[in-house]
């Protein structure tokens, strides 16, 4: 038995088809990660595994239960972070962690929980006096009271500064490192390529890609490519005077050229040398994450900048 | 199945939260007694009591030199009613009144004595206000005197005479009645206004969601709550009748008979405030909904005036208000003494109170369809 088996889920709000039949398994250990822009369905896909919402069709097994049916049952043994994590205001997350360990029924050591969470020097400090980071540490200290083997962390990092992340990060790869099975949701691309195993990229209610990012970038990156600095111009002179397809990236001021062959570089380069134009900086790169997200999302996300690239010979993918 | 433990857990997490919020001791503790001592000083004395009154004295007297009218105004500024401020005779009395903003005066005529002396009928002339209370005891004072000297004209006593009680045994004070009410005012909006609150802001907060991802229940967690509203209420219940005794010498019965009122109060209007919280959709509209609901019953349901004091069609609404079971509850131990009145109440509230908390409990989603 798979810690998570999910086959053709969906779930409608109304008209909007929040998920529609995604399928995909977890295996026990891995760190599994949904990525996706706003709106893409990962917390729905989420909270559904979680027990915190219904679906209205496909199966989902989370160690083996029901998440709806089950879900007292199933909460016992899983541990959650909801996305934007709150608490009683006026408690402590020493206290806060004593309660949920009276809840669960169980024994705990507090001061070992926050160790583990990197949270105690404020172990003493009211929720509402802590830092976003530390909110979510707090989260996750009392996701760990019940010493659950599968964690459900809906962006644990969202709105969070650089330093706050890599300290979740932290935590997150020392539970990783104890074993625990791990999802988690994001919309940042180097929080998926340094947390996760593998990732499924969501996209309007559906999976549009999953494996490990390497994979993935292999199955929709495309090849190397040259890139100059300059304009437009140069750009047409280039397309005009040589065999290449050339595209121009207008926000970065930039010519792209995919190379077929290491050669097509130097006819490039010749071109652009004989057009007479500026041209700067060049650099040859093949597809990152990012490239490939953007070629697979039907929306670049721009939330907190991760991603805002417009390429203009590469037509925005339609539904 | 609920779980005792996990009451405990929930109960203590949260009375520390509301003992670290000064904001809420203020309201569940200190409110009440203020207003207590506010108004148990409106209305228990502190002034003379007296009302100010103008006096215009027009008589000429006799050819002796006695001067009637100067009696008169005299008797009635004994009286321990009224106080009179005489007027010289040659103002215009109603510009001078109006002068200084006053609705209230009297005027002897120039012919009372000669009048009065020669058994001639005379009038004295009373100004007022037919809307404020004082004028009608100043009219009233002035017939009384002007009985008295009728009577003393003619030598004769009176037959009919009057002593003042009320309905209980000993001598009650307005104080007496208004600690009932104002138990019950604070009864009725401490844990309703933070019930509508709390709930309204944990379903935004998704702060439900994640206790829904423990094993606490709906109904350990609304039961954590309305524990701790009995014993704020208990808390405030002692405070207020402490500070009514020994700051304004109230007398009330305390019994056994009051704890009911003190446990199911707070238990049916903590599941009304979570019960308003949990229909409506956010905060605002929760708070509003809750207004409508906590405002008639504040002021209709017998907790700063008796009801006996409104109109009909508004004396039958009050029946319909939670609140005023548990005022005349109150009152029918603290103040009458009539026990079998106040179990009639109980039953009423024991009734409403399960019907609202399996509502509550029944609309209250912890987790989202």
């Amino acid at each position: 038995m798979l810690p998570i088996e999910v086959s053709k889920l969906q779930k409608n709000y109304g008209t909007l088809k929040a998920v529609d039949g995604i399928s995909f398994n977890v295996k026990g250990g891995e760190v599994f990660g949904l990525l996706g822009p706003n709106g893409a369905g990962k917390t729905t896909t989420i909270e559904i595994m979680e027990g915190l919402r219904a679906r209205d069709d496909g199966d989902v097994k989370v160690l083996g239960l029901d998440p709806w049916k089950k879900g007292y049952e199933l909460h016992k043994k899983i541990g959650v972070i909801p996305q934007e994590f709150t608490f009683i205001e006026k408690t402590t997350p020493r206290e806060a962690i004593i309660y949920y360990a009276d809840l669960f029924n169980v024994k705990v050591n507090p001061d070992e929980i926050l160790k583990e969470v990197l949270l105690e020097e404020s172990a003493k400090t009211y929720f509402e006096d802590l830092s976003g980071g530390q909110k979510r540490k707090t989260g996750l200290a009392l996701s760990l009271v019940n010493t659950p083997e599968l964690l459900f962390l809906d962006e644990p990092t969202t709105g969070l500064d650089p330093n706050a992340r890599r300290a979740i990060w932290d935590v997150i790869r020392g539970l990783k490192a104890k074993g625990k099975t791990i999802i988690l949701t994001t919309h940042y691309l180097d929080e998926a390529q340094q947390l996760c195993d593998r990732v499924a990229i969501m996209d309007h209610g559906h999976i549009v890609a999953m494996g490990t990012t390497e994979e993935i970038i292999q199955e929709h990156g495309s090849g190397e490519r040259l890139e100059i600095h300059g304009n437009e111009k140069l750009a047409e002179y280039i397309r005009a005077n040589t065999e290449l397809q050339v595209d121009y990236n207008k926000a970065r001021g930039e010519v792209l050229i995919p190379l077929k062959k290491k050669i097509d570089a130097l006819a490039a380069l010749a071109a652009a040398e004989q057009s007479g134009m500026d041209w700067g900086q060049i650099q040859t790169r093949q597809d990152s994450l990012d490239d490939v997200f953007v070629k697979l999302v039907s929306e670049p996300i721009g939330e907190q900048g991760e991603i805002a690239i417009e390429y203009s010979g590469k037509k925005k993918r339609g539904r | 199945m609920v779980n005792a433990k996990r009451i405990f857990a929930d109960f203590k997490v949260f009375s520390r939260g509301y003992l670290r919020n000064k904001f809420g001791l203020f309201f569940g503790l200190i409110f009440p007694v203020i207003l207590i001592l506010i108004f148990g000083a409106i209305f228990s004395g502190g002034s003379s009591g007296e009302i100010s009154v103008y006096a215009q004295n027009q008589d000429a007297g006799l050819p002796d030199g006695r001067n009637i009218g100067s009696s008169f105004l005299t008797a009635l500024n004994e009286s321990g009613t009224l106080k009179v401020i005489t007027v010289d005779p040659m103002v215009n009395f109603t510009k001078y009144l109006a002068d200084h903003s006053s609705s209230d005066g009297i005027i002897i005529p120039q012919n009372f004595s000669a009048s009065y002396v020669t058994e001639q009928s005379v009038n004295i002339t009373v100004y007022g206000n037919p809307t404020s209370s004082s004028s009608g005891i100043v009219s009233g004072t002035v017939g009384g005197f002007a009985n008295y000297f009728n009577l003393q004209r003619f030598n004769a006593t009176s037959v009919i005479g009057m002593t003042s009680a009320t309905v209980n045994t000993q001598q009650t004070k307005y104080i007496d009645f208004l600690i009932p009410g104002l138990i019950g005012f604070s009864i009725l909006t401490s844990p309703m206004f933070s019930l509508v609150n709390i709930s309204s802001e944990y379903k935004k907060n998704k702060l439900f969601k994640q206790l829904s991802l423990t094993p606490l229940t709906k109904i350990e967690w609304l039961t954590s709550k309305m524990l701790f509203y009995v014993v704020l209420t208990i808390a405030g219940f002692l405070l207020m009748v402490g500070v009514g005794v020994f700051a304004f010498d109230a007398t009330v019965a305390l019994n056994i008979w009051l704890i009911p009122f003190l446990v199911l109060g707070p238990m049916l209007f903590a599941a009304l405030g979570m019960l308003v919280g949990t229909v409506t959709k956010n905060p605002e509209t929760a708070g509003v909904i809750g207004n409508i609901v906590t405002f008639p019953m504040m002021f209709l349901a017998g907790t700063f005036f008796p009801i006996s004091a409104m109109p009909e069609y508004l004396q039958s609404f009050a029946h319909v208000l939670p609140l005023f079971y548990i005022t005349e509850g109150l009152n029918n131990v603290m103040v009458y003494g009539n026990i079998s009145g106040a179990i009639v109440d109980i039953a009423v509230i024991a009734v409403i109170t399960a019907i609202i908390f399996v509502l509550a409990v029944k609309l209250f989603k912890w987790r989202e369809d």
